[in-house]
């Protein structure tokens, strides 16, 4: 690729001190990842997917390595410039999907647009999407009240919400049975498609990587080997 | 959106929302009370103090405002006095302390205090004939429960109620000056003079002619004197009044403290889900600020609302020796004491939860 990629990341470590003990959970990952890419990353537990993504959003420091995101180095930010990133250009939709739960779905979903200084308001597209997700009924009621499946529904909606230009979704089926996973899989890729978003997302499912673009295999903190996918 | 964020918080903790509303309540009702106290109890006795119809004030050197405890002046004094120009008349009083409380009992001649001003107005029973007889005002007869004919116990001496007067003139309890005299100790002598001047619009050239004669005396017009009888003349008031303000700024900060601290751990989670989405530190702050202000806010109304019910208990319980005042002037004063009280309280919480770690609280069970 000639072009830089939305997303650069060289010889990436992260070292998490736990006590005396170290754990490695990243040890030199190299990855490129070109704009209106739809990459699944998979690998097993405990290999570092997440912690990749908690870097890149700069929700975790990084121990050494370089990032680039949108060409901007992610360790010459400040904590407030990688608050501006994700408030602007890095949506996340967490593997514990993370609602507030004082506040209703709905107002989980306007928070974000709030904080983006977006209008409040759910324009056409998005209520459509949020009858897509079947969660149009249930965005009165708190986490609380929601099923594992919806709560993971309303962090979906709550990270497409503001189109950020690179979604981040941390096993966004993981809790969804095949129907609704489907659902989620189908809009991810239509946004991927229609509006340019670049998507990563990690997935154990096979079913849910075939989506990508691109199947990134993680192991032990590195990259193994990344393959096309065609369709 | 914020004020959605903050009444779901505060609703979501009601009982602990409830206590620090509470707890900044009481910290207003104690201020507003104590002031309230304060401006009832000094304008009473101003009120009392016009009433009594005299023109300047004459007492012993070296004595304060309020609190007549000693009675040195000589009772020659009012009838040399009343051979200044001017004067008109003159009448001395002996005041004695009562023990335990802002009461004190005045010893007067009631034929000078009828020709001062007219007299009492009794409401029941008659004057002072008797040795042994009392007067006291319908509050006092009230809180004591007593009425014509009762005895009452007072310096170590049984009285007995001759007659309960409308209230607003010099004193709330008078026996006969000789009485007093004789029973303390102090015959032939007076704690105060009243004088009264043929036209009182010269009181004030009157009152610097007699302190060039009467060297060291402490001689004011009526006027001066009630002006004086204001909370900031009242140097130990004053002082009582600052140290309740500070304990309760004190408690509630405390209060705050704890509650937004808690909140604080508590949310730990909540406010890295706000930073993980984009919040900025700005927002947590707001977040946090607004949310004080509002316990601080519901915690003053509260406490102004609590303040009329130590009202009415002052009313009912101790009706004469205390006047609860409503003092408009101090609600927003002490509203803004709870509010800088509170903010301070949350000035650490807040800092705590900006600088702690996204992952960290996101992990935070
Ligand atoms: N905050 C942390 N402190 C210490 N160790 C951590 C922390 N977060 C992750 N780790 C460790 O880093 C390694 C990688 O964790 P990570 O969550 O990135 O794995 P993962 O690939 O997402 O796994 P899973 O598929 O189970 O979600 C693991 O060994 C994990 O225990
Ligand atoms: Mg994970």
């Amino acid at each position: 690729m000639s072009e830089a990629g939305i997303i650069e990341v060289h010889g990436l470590t992260k070292t998490y001190q736990v006590g005396d003990v170290e754990v490695h959970a990243l040890r030199g990952v190299d990855l490129q990842v070109s704009k209106g890419e739809f990459v699944a990353i998979v690998g097993a537990s405990g290999s570092g997917k997440s912690t990749l993504f908690h870097i890149l959003g700069g929700l975790t420091p990084m121990s050494s390595g370089a990032v680039r995101i949108n060409g901007r180095d992610l360790s010459g930010m400040t904590n407030a410039e990688r608050t501006e990133l994700r408030k602007t250009t890095v949506g996340f939709v967490f593997q514990k999907y993370n609602l507030l739960p004082t506040l209703t779905a709905e107002d989980n979903i306007r928070i974000v647009q709030y904080i983006a200084d977006r209008e409040m308001t759910f324009a056409p597209g998005f209520q459509e999407i949020l009858n897509l997700l079947g969660i149009a009924d249930r965005l009165k009621h708190k986490p609380r009240a929601l099923s594992g499946g919806q709560q993971q529904r309303v962090a979906i909606a709550r990270g497409i919400v503001n189109s950020p230009a690179i979604l981040l979704a941390d096993e966004p089926t993981g809790n969804l049975d095949s129907e609704n996973a489907a659902a989620v899989l189908k809009l991810m890729k239509d946004l991927n498609k229609r509006l340019g978003q670049t998507i990563l997302m990690i997935t154990h499912d096979a079913e849910a990587a075939s989506y990508a673009d691109r199947i990134v295999r993680m192991r032990d903190g590195r990259i193994m080997m990344a393959e096309h996918q065609t369709n | 959106m914020l004020n959605n964020l903050i009444f779901a918080n505060l609703g979501h903790r009601p009982i602990r929302t409830l206590l620090s509303v509470l707890a900044i309540a009481v910290e207003v009702t104690m201020i507003l009370t104590l002031v309230g106290v304060s401006y009832g109890t000094l304008d009473q006795s101003a009120q009392r103090n016009r009433g009594v119809g005299a023109d300047i004030w004459f007492r012993p050197p070296g004595s304060s405002v309020i609190g007549l405890s000693t009675a040195p002046l000589s009772d020659k004094i009012p009838a040399l006095l009343m051979q200044e120009p001017h004067v008109t008349f003159a009448m001395g009083t002996m005041v004695q302390p009562l023990s335990g409380g802002f009461d004190s009992i005045t010893g007067l001649d009631i034929d000078d205090f009828t020709k001062l001003n007219g007299g009492f107005h009794f409401l029941r029973g008659g004057p002072l004939v008797n040795d042994d007889d009392i007067i006291v005002d319908e509050y006092y007869a009230k809180q004591k429960n007593l009425h014509v004919g009762s005895t009452v116990n007072l310096v170590n001496h049984d009285w007995k109620v001759a007659g309960i007067f409308e209230s607003g003139k010099l004193a709330r309890i008078c026996v006969k000056l000789s009485a007093l005299q004789a029973l303390t100790g102090n015959p032939g002598h007076l704690s105060q003079i009243f004088v009264k001047v043929d036209d009182p619009r010269k009181a004030q050239s009157i009152v610097d002619a007699l302190k060039l004669k009467y060297k060291g005396y402490q001689i004011y017009t009526m006027e001066e004197f009630i002006s004086m009888i204001s909370i900031n003349n009242v140097g130990m008031l004053k002082n009582f009044i600052g140290v309740v303000i500070g304990v309760a700024v004190v408690v509630g900060f405390i209060v705050v403290f704890m509650a937004m601290y808690t909140a604080v751990l508590e949310r730990t989670r909540e406010i890295g889900i706000l930073k993980a989405v984009g919040g900025s530190s700005a927002l947590i702050l707001n977040i946090l600020f607004r949310e004080t202000l509002l316990l601080a806010l519901l915690g003053s109304a509260m406490g102004i609302v609590l303040t009329y019910g130590t009202q009415w208990l002052m009313k009912h319980a101790v009706p004469a020796s205390l006047v609860q005042e409503t003092v408009y002037g101090w609600w927003p004063i002490v509203t803004g004491i709870a509010v800088v009280g509170a903010l301070l309280g949350v000035v650490v919480p807040a800092m705590k939860a900006i600088k702690q770690d996204v992952t960290e609280a996101l992990s935070y069970e």
